[in-house]
């Protein structure tokens, strides 16, 4: 027998312009909603705080679905450009005095490939004895990533030649679900979102998303999208994959243990077994030719590495200090 | 990681880690069943200890303590 099967409806999904978050933020609303006025000095303000690093986001969301209600030709605008360059200047000129930089990428690389004997991040946490709702409240920040799951690192492309573009793009064509769009990453996490009683909406948690997840999105769109940067956008995407498949693991069991369901367990046992090689690919087809190419790069991927890492280390602490005091890290109510 | 020649598929044998196949694969496993693997590249695991064998879950890895982890 024969069964037609209709087209998947597939709906226009756009996120809402949020509730600024300070005076930046409300700036650059203000101009995504067409105003002219001066855009405020960026200097004084917290270069990792929850104003600049929504700011950023909402100027960088313009590069991919931009905002309902929102004109797409202000993604390139001068006034928009200008305020977005200078809150990333200001944002990347305190990341880097955060780090310890250097170019030896080998040994940055061997330390992130040694799994810590103890270990005390959020997947530890949820594997050992994180609740139900502290699971949702994670993928509900992690959301900001996944549901764009891997568009920030796709910038990055034109600007590899050769051997390392073609490695990075396997990667790609396995998180885009090798072209099957219900096999894509993304869609995966929308998958778990539902079954976790989330809203996957694209952008339906922005306005409660972590600074640390705002800022390691903000990262790696604007090095993917500054050439002078590629090396840390490459960086970026290989801390990505070169750590990911242990904390999934961990997530796994967490998901077993709180019985969370089927569509959960599948989204990081994927990544789990898809990690696992798109590390060696990372590696081998990758940083390698890449760096043969263009060894004065080396500076540049371990930046991206040390970076990803501050950002992602930072939200751990963050997530895990709210609970530790009873406390949740953000409220999972409608907005 | 594809051979230069189409009409080959290259093999990854890691120095550190599992054998690298060029998908999509079947691998047959002894006691009869098979795992169906179609990801572009697939890694089987040599060292035994992942969890998803007979892929690799990076169980490979060494074990030492470490002041950080992500996530």
């Amino acid at each position: 027998m024969t069964t037609t099967l209709p087209p998947a409806a597939e709906r226009l999904d756009r996120p809402r312009l949020p509730a600024p978050r300070g005076e930046l933020s409300a700036a650059v609303c203000d101009l995504l909603r067409g105003g002219t006025g001066s855009f405020p000095e960026v200097t004084p303000s917290d270069p990792f705080g929850h104003d600049l690093q929504l700011a950023l986001a909402l100027t960088s969301e313009l590069h991919y679905r931009g905002f309902e209600g929102v004109d797409d030709d202000l993604e390139w605008a001068p006034a928009v450009v200008a305020a977005r360059h200078a809150m990333a200047d200001h944002y990347l000129a305190a990341l880097r005095a955060e780090l310890p930089g250097g170019d030896d990428l080998d040994d940055v690389v061997a330390d992130l490939l040694v799994e810590p004997a103890d270990g005390t991040g959020i997947s530890y946490h949820l594997a050992g004895e994180g609740t139900a709702a502290q699971f949702a409240e994670y993928v509900a920040h992690r959301a900001h990533y996944h549901r764009k799951e891997a568009d920030p690192q796709s910038w990055v492309v034109p600007r590899l030649q050769g051997a390392a573009k073609a490695g990075l793009v396997t990667v790609q064509h396995d998180e885009y679900g090798a072209g099957r769009a219900a096999a894509m990453h993304s869609t995966l996490f929308a998958d778990m979102m539902t079954e976790l009683g989330l809203d996957p909406t694209y952008g339906a948690y922005l306005d409660r998303t972590s600074r640390w997840v705002l800022a390691e999105v903000n990262l790696q769109t604007l090095c993917g999208l500054r050439r002078s940067l590629r090396g840390a956008s490459v960086g970026l995407f290989a801390l990505v994959e070169l750590t990911s498949s242990p904390g999934s693991a961990r997530l796994v069991r967490a998901a077993r243990r709180l019985e969370l369901g089927p569509a959960t367990e599948r989204f990081y046992a994927e990544h789990v077994e898809a990690d696992a090689v798109h590390e060696q690919v990372l590696r081998r087809d990758v940083l390698r030719p890449l760096l043969a190419l263009e060894p004065e790069l080396a500076a540049g991927v371990v930046l991206g590495l040390q970076a990803g890492s501050y950002v992602g280390d930072r939200f751990s602490e963050e997530l895990l200090a709210h609970w530790a005091e009873g406390r949740p890290s953000l409220t999972l109510d409608a907005a | 990681m594809p051979a230069e020649d189409p009409g080959r598929r290259r093999v990854v044998v890691a120095d550190d880690g599992p054998v690298l196949v060029e998908g999509p694969v079947e691998i047959d496993l002894p006691d009869g069943s098979s795992v169906l693997a179609d990801r572009p590249v697939v890694a089987v695991c040599t060292c035994r200890r992942s969890s998803i064998y007979p892929l690799c879950d990076t169980s490979h890895r060494g074990r030492r303590r470490r002041r950080k982890e992500n996530p």
